[in-house]
């Protein structure tokens, strides 16, 4: 390979965590504008390998070859100065700062002479990419996507050479996410490298150039994405024998369960959204999917259904047709509701608990209390036919919640809730952060209990998850509902519109006509 | 080199060992110290252990020691076990001794062991109410409970004295500030032929059982303890904060309310202004050295009720000052809170790799 046209060479690099080996031996190259994909499932080993490159850990063995030569990246800071820029997935801005402060204070002292030439070099850039953000506005009045162009151009001021995205694509709808793959297409072809770290292949396929694969910490192929099938390239990420998608038919539920009317509730910091006269109903054997970028008040939403927060007005929450609103969720479980929260380590479950306590954190109505007194053996065998039914990876029933891998763990939680033959079951992001083997196990899971008669509402981010499991759709944006429509009278772009906010320029239509 | 790594899970043999290492450290420290007061350090500990347990008179002293500090801990470990930060049992145990007191010395001759128990109720109550308050407050005002039961405390103890200063004083008493000597009906009953120790002990033990059993066996139990590790997984299940709160709040009241009334109906017999040596607050370091589990608490309990009677002996019998109670719980506290590090990280030796392999690469750096 032309030595003189590498940017960035790993040879041979481990790091070790105490128990796992996050990266194990991984060598790669990265060609100057060149546009790379890492890929691979959660735990994989991707995050580890970029923050080695960013200097935020050291690598344990091997090395690391900077345009040819031999370094060792101390910090964030000397990665910076070598010219490697990073957008991390959870934003790093300072929402109370304007979009100029913020850029100003990420560069080194003496970087611009004053704040005019800062200034005109913002625009002149943001013109040039097309990244608009206006300097002046504030932060916390910015959408995740103009969040995500500052990061960027944050990067882009200090004639980046290397730039690594960390899933940046998972917060976007699919307009903003073509606006972004321009901007990086423009910026490779001026000889700038792009780490583009994702697991969604489709992206993966439309934009890089090559693909590394990673697998258990190690690499695992190398391939032109163009050249291949997103079926493909899943084999090589998760193995030859996991099952991956399949096509789940759709059906039409019957009698009205859970239905909101005209549900309000006001922001719970300032910097949140609330939830605006939401109407949605949820009909007895189906999946309604819930779209919509972060913080679009997917949170406030969960929190009103589930009981977490019992703000919202009496009348404004009915479980079939009772109203439920002032109840707390230990309550609505008891009405035959189930919840699989957004945070599985620290909501979902007690991380310092061991899996049979968390067990019975929901599940104590299933004849694991007599009289107020825990009956241990029953709660330990429910633990354990839990943990063997859903394939969760554990040392025993015993374990502590935080010992498991994250999608272990929510293998384990909806697991425990589904066991409880819910009526109703209220699921946020299912398959957050899990790899492709276990979330078709979860998809099935939603299916089965769709197919026996639960009405199942989904919230979630990735929008080709809810084509693929629900029956009806709907997006939230700021708080706001828009109707829902059968997922096979719709398509991605349409409801990509709606995610951001198009449906609330539309006549007010009518709650699907089709149920009533 | 030696490095700390964080263990993968917390370490339940650590949990128990930290409290001995922090007990021989203690005794090394405080070695030192009386080194340097020129005792030898064998002699104290003599007095200091083995003193304390040596005769039934010793023992049953210590078991009057160990009753207030085992009462307070229990409920203590049941606030804290849900995490809140209740630190009034010192001025509950006196509202709960003073409440009593009032109660007591309303009897007569002919009152039977009926009017006891009222007055044994009358001191629980008393400091369920006077806990009742900062949780109140908390309730209605998302108050800090560290701040105002430590202020309720003050005010616990003053209203004490004005009560055996003014109101329950002794009229016979030649304006000494105590109350009269409670009738024989009003005291509760010995559990040795010489000695003070009562019942209570006997009550304080059975009542930590209890609370083990509720803690680690029921399910309001586990409510509380999911409460106090992960409030949004409590709130996820639909564990009700408001029940968990008061529960916690009012027992532990309750607990120390009755460990003051039993001291005045007790080995004490009179309300006097120095019902307690801070009983409340050494019950701090009783809970956490006994792990917050009742059954470990009973353990610890007698250990600080062991220093107590220990450093009365000192006092007798090598001239040493008080204070010295007060050094060693200091001391003890500290390094039992430093080894509780050791549950969640261990220590391990590792050969120090990164000046080694940052030389090398130095020098290539240079070369190329």
């Amino acid at each position: 390979m032309k030595q003189d046209n590498l940017l960035l060479s790993l040879w041979q690099v481990s790091k070790r965590y105490p128990g796992v080996v996050a990266n194990d031996k991984v060598s790669l190259t990265l060609a100057k504008g060149e546009i790379l994909a890492l890929l691979g499932e959660n735990g994989a080993g991707k995050s580890t390998l970029v923050k080695m490159i960013y200097g935020v850990v050291q690598a344990d063995e091997g090395s690391l070859l900077w345009q040819g030569k031999e370094v060792v990246i101390r910090s964030p800071n000397m990665a910076r100065s070598m010219g490697i820029g990073m957008v991390f997935q959870h934003f790093s801005v300072f929402e109370t700062l304007s979009v100029q402060e913020n850029i100003e204070l990420s560069l080194d002292a003496g970087f611009v002479k004053d704040a005019a030439t800062l200034r005109a070099k913002i625009i002149e850039l943001s013109a040039a990419y097309e990244l608009k953000v206006d300097p002046d506005r504030y932060v916390h009045n910015l959408s995740i996507g103009e969040r995500q162009r500052l990061e960027i151009l944050r990067c882009l001021i200090q004639n980046v050479k290397l730039l690594i995205l960390d899933e940046p694509t998972s917060v976007l709808t699919p307009q903003e996410v073509a606006g972004l793959f321009k901007v990086l297409r423009t910026l490779a072809s001026e000889g700038c490298s792009i780490l583009f770290i994702s697991h969604k292949l489709k992206e993966v396929t439309a934009l890089c150039d090559r693909a590394v694969i990673l697998r258990g910490g190690k690499v695992n192929g190398e391939c032109v994405p163009a050249n291949e099938t997103p079926d493909s390239i899943a084999r090589m990420m998760v193995g030859s024998e996991a099952v991956l998608s399949e096509r789940y038919h759709k059906t039409i539920g019957s009698d009205e369960l859970l239905v909101t009317r005209d549900l309000s509730v006001p922001p719970t910091n300032p910097f949140g959204t609330g939830l605006t006269k939401v109407n949605l109903s949820l009909h007895k054997g189906e999946i309604l999917g819930i779209a919509g970028v972060a913080g679009n008040g997917q949170e406030d939403l969960l929190e009103a259904l589930s009981g977490e927060d019992t703000r919202a007005e009496a009348g404004s929450i009915l479980i079939n047709g009772r109203k439920v609103a002032k109840l707390n969720a230990g309550e609505r479980r008891l009405l035959g509701m189930s919840y699989v929260p957004a945070d599985r380590l620290g909501q979902g479950a007690v991380p310092d608990m061991s899996l049979a306590d968390n067990t019975l954190l929901t599940s104590a109505r299933k004849g694991l209390v007599n009289r107020g007194l825990i009956l241990p053996h029953k709660v330990v065998e429910l633990a354990k036919s839990i943990i063997h039914r859903n394939d969760v990876k554990c040392h025993n029933a015993h374990a502590q919640a935080k010992s498991l891998s994250g999608g272990n763990l929510q293998k384990f939680i909806i697991g425990r809730e589904v066991d409880q033959n819910p009526e109703v079951l209220i699921c946020a992001h299912p398959t957050w952060g899990v790899d492709i083997g276990a979330a078709s196990s979860i998809h099935r899971q939603l299916i089965e209990l769709r197919d026996n008669g639960a009405a199942i509402l989904v919230v979630s981010e990735d929008i080709d998850e809810l084509f693929m499991i629900s029956d009806r759709i709907a997006a939230l944006y700021e708080g706001q509902l828009s109707h829902a429509v059968h997922t096979e009278q719709t398509n991605i772009e349409e409801v990509g519109k709606w995610i951001a906010g198009s449906f609330m320029n539309e006549d007010k239509p009518q709650e699907d006509v089709k149920h009533a | 080199m030696l490095k700390t790594q964080a263990r993968l899970e917390s370490s339940k043999l650590m949990s128990w060992l930290s409290p001995l290492i922090a007990i021989v450290l203690t005794m090394l420290v405080s070695s030192i110290m009386f080194l340097a007061l020129g005792i030898n350090p064998t002699t104290a500990f003599k007095v200091f252990i083995i003193g304390p347990l040596s005769d039934s008179y010793n023992l049953g002293e210590l078991m009057v020691k160990t009753t207030p500090l085992l009462l307070c801990a229990t409920g203590l470990a049941l606030c804290y076990k849900a995490n809140i930060w209740n630190i009034g049992a010192e001025g509950q145990l006196l509202v709960g001794a003073l409440v009593g007191s009032y109660f007591a010395l309303q009897a007569n001759d002919d009152s039977g062991y009926g009017w006891l128990a009222i007055t044994l109720l009358a001191g629980a109550v008393a400091g369920m109410f006077w806990a009742a308050i900062p949780t109140l407050l908390h309730q209605l005002f998302h108050t800090n409970l560290i701040l105002t039961t430590i202020m309720l405390n003050y005010i616990g103890l003053y209203l004490l004295l004005w009560g055996v200063h003014g109101p329950l004083i002794d009229p016979e008493g030649f304006g000494f500030p105590e109350s009269a000597i409670f009738a024989d009906a009003l005291l509760l009953p010995t559990i040795m032929e010489d000695g003070r120790a009562s019942i209570s002990i006997v009550l304080a033990v059975v009542f930590a059982i209890g609370s083990g059993i509720i803690l680690y066996r029921t399910l309001p139990g586990f409510q509380l303890r999911v409460f106090g590790s992960d409030q949004p997984a409590a709130r996820y299940a639909g564990y009700s904060s408001k029940f968990i709160i008061w529960s916690v709040m009012l027992s532990a009241g309750a607990l120390a309310g009755f460990a003051g009334v039993a001291e005045v109906t007790g080995p004490i017999g009179q309300l006097i202004p120095q019902v307690s040596p801070g009983y409340g607050y050494a019950a701090i370091i009783v809970a956490y050295l006994g792990r917050l589990n009742p059954f470990g608490i009973i353990f610890a309990a007698f250990f600080m009720g062991t220093l107590y009677m220990g450093s009365d002996l000192a006092q007798i019998e090598l001239g040493m000052p008080t204070a010295i109670t007060g050094l060693f719980q200091g001391i003890l506290l500290f390094f039992l809170l430093a080894c509780d590090f050791l549950i969640h990280y261990k220590i391990i030796w590792q050969p120090n790799k990164s000046n080694s392999q940052t030389a090398p690469v130095s020098t290539k750096q240079g070369a190329a």
